[in-house]
């Protein structure tokens, strides 16, 4: 296998790592650098500023609203989601009553039409799902407080996205519907995995479905919880964040930067105030949020592993 | 969806033992008492969501048949009739079926550079050693953890130098870049459990490493192919950071960010039908390949993250 090895290997890596080096690391590795610059990225022209960026940053009101919103976005929507989901799928793969002559451990009756259907919205770009709730979220005449006016609440009629104290929950329960979804299919499959007589064991110590899942199934599904968190997590700090934000909420990033989030922030002060260099700065510090986020994480998650 | 339903292989033959022990009285008195009302609360809440889920979706095909009246008037009615001029209207005035060639040909050409550029780069950090391997392997990995934002700024100005801004092929280069890492990661782990004696016999009767590559390992992997390959089209279908950055010229509007921009500009001139239609012809084909890749989507997404 030696003959043509080499040439064969550095062949078959060249455009691949050529691509990925160019488009990917290079930029990544130039914004730690431009962060040092007064570079507005409009001219050419730029020197050298040291720490100039970062001390703005630490002085810069919107940067701290924005930091915020991101934190609450990294924490908030991955909990509530993995909650939603891991409660879905319990009851989807694990919930059901036994039927005569089935399997012992059976999810509830219509689960495989629950794991298609939850499913659906993960697969829409996260920028229709964001344009289809600015529209179901109109005071006037969205549907949800059309809905609202139907079921008799008609004197409950928030502003939504409009009133600042609303819009950052409103834009965080979009990105909650559309991945839950996603979870509950990953879990499926992980608790698919969990062997059957661990289940009958609980079953005949007679635990309860609650005592089960807290005491079988989360235990065995940690690893996967923890490893969804860290992805949701990094979602909702980066692309699925920007997405919403930018296109329900007005402005973009809602009255008085309410909604803002350190993406955002970063795209708004590169291509609309001609900021470069103070963009990758504010960039810089959404690597470090994200890095913390996960080492966090990692960290508090950390239990025995078990084996099965 | 079958691995779920059917879990542990438990017999169900009478007069096996697990039978009996399921009759055991402790077993049984705990599952009645818990059984009803709790079955009642979970199944509602499942079907809550059920609904929340399709109601969005439901409530905008019904949306994109109306007119514009009784959009606003009430939104939850049924359509009197079915206005498909609205949707011939976004097909044609509204660009939406440029936007939608735009965003075949970009999905189509990164699509296929992706999982071609990817299967080569996987099979040569899985079945080969030498130095850097690990150096090479680790860096393709790191890519699906930092925040993209971070390197936005700095590629709009290397592509900018490039004279690609703006381009259908340009955005195809970014596209496999950026999908390359998440390719790179799967296909490895995939061409790691393919036997490596074929693979072998194919070299010891003659043909170059290259051709081992296409004609023997590259059929074997089209499982694994088809897998990241729905992946790839659903994130690549669904870009939005990406072309709103790099790809700023109306006419090379991709979907999502055409129907975004239609979005602000319907704000004035108020054709909300039109775009209701728009919004419902962008979802319709994810939703199709969705439903008939059902199994295959599944596998795609959750096998990298299980690993």
């Amino acid at each position: 296998m030696q003959h043509g090895k080499y040439r064969f290997i550095v062949g078959f890596l060249a455009v691949p790592l050529g691509l990925y080096a160019l488009f990917v690391v290079w930029p990544f590795i130039q914004s730690i650098y431009y962060s040092f610059t007064d570079w507005t990225g409009l001219s050419p022209e730029f020197e050298m500023v040291g720490f100039d960026n970062y001390s703005r940053m630490l002085d810069d009101d919107i940067f701290w609203k924005s930091l915020w919103h991101s934190v609450l976005f990294a924490l908030l929507v991955p909990l509530v989601t993995l909650g939603l989901a891991l409660f879905f799928s319990f009851m989807i793969n694990v919930g059901g009553r036994k039927r005569k002559g089935g399997p012992v451990i059976t999810g509830v009756r219509g689960s495989g039409f629950y794991k298609i259907a939850y499913f659906f919205p993960q697969v829409l770009s996260i920028a229709i799902v964001a344009l289809l709730f600015q529209f179901a979220y109109n005071p006037d005449s969205g549907a949800v407080n059309s809905l609202l006016r139907g079921i008799g609440l008609g004197s409950v009629q928030p502003l939504w996205l409009g009133d600042p104290n609303l819009a950052l929950w409103c834009v965080m329960a979009v990105l909650v519907w559309s991945t839950v979804g996603f979870f509950v299919v990953l879990f499926s499959a992980g608790m698919a995995s969990i062997p059957g007589e661990l289940y009958e064991a609980a079953l005949l110590d007679g635990a309860s479905r609650f005592t089960t899942f807290f005491k079988v199934t989360l235990p065995l599904l940690w690893d996967t919880v923890q490893s969804g968190w860290v992805y949701m997590g990094i979602l909702a700090l980066g692309a699925e964040s920007f997405a919403v934000v930018q296109i329900m909420t007005v402005g973009p990033g809602g009255p008085d930067y309410s909604t803002s989030v350190m993406v955002l922030y970063v795209y708004q002060k590169a291509f609309r105030d001609g900021q470069a260099a103070y963009a990758t700065t504010i960039g810089v510090a959404l690597l470090l949020v994200t890095l913390a986020f996960a080492a966090l994480v990692m960290k508090l998650g950390r239990r025995e592993r078990l084996e099965y | 969806m079958k691995t779920t339903e059917t879990p542990a292989p438990v017999p169900a033959e009478p007069g096996t033992p697990v039978l009996k022990t399921e009759a055991s009285p402790g077993g049984l008195r705990q599952g009645k008492k818990e059984g009803t009302a709790l079955n009642v609360f979970s199944h509602g809440v499942l079907v809550i969501w059920a609904i929340m889920v399709g109601m969005p979706l439901v409530w905008a095909v019904m949306t994109s048949f109306k007119d514009d009246a009784s959009i606003f008037g009430s939104p939850w009615s049924l359509p009197d009739k079915l206005n498909f001029d609205n949707w011939s209207r976004a097909w044609s005035q509204a660009h939406m079926s440029d936007y939608f060639l735009n965003t075949v040909l970009v999905v189509g050409g990164s699509l296929i550079g992706t999982l071609v550029l990817g299967s080569m780069a996987a099979y040569v950090l899985a079945r080969f050693e030498f130095p850097g391997n690990r150096f090479i392997y680790y860096l393709f990995i790191g890519g699906m953890s930092f925040p993209i934002m971070l390197a936005l700024v700095p590629l709009f100005y290397v592509v900018d130098n490039m004279g690609l801004l703006n381009t259908i092929h340009g955005l195809i280069l970014v596209y496999i870049a950026y999908s390359l890492p998440f390719t790179v990661f799967f296909l490895t782990a995939f061409f790691r459990t393919l036997p490596s004696s074929v693979a072998e016999a194919a070299f010891v009767d003659g043909a170059s490493h290259t051709r081992t590559f296409f004609q023997v390992m590259l059929p074997m992997a089209k499982p694994g192919l088809i897998s990241v390959g729905i992946f790839n089209f659903l994130g690549q279908w669904n870009q939005y950071m990406l072309p709103t950055v790099l790809n700023t010229d109306p006419d090379k509007h991709v979907l999502t960010q055409g129907l975004v921009q239609l979005a602000v500009s319907q704000g004035y001139k108020g054709d909300w039908s039109g775009l209701f239609a728009g919004l419902v012809m962008a979802m319709l084909p994810v939703l199709a390949a969705y439903i008939i890749f059902q199994r295959q989507v599944v596998q795609g997404l959750t096998a990298g993250a299980l690993k």
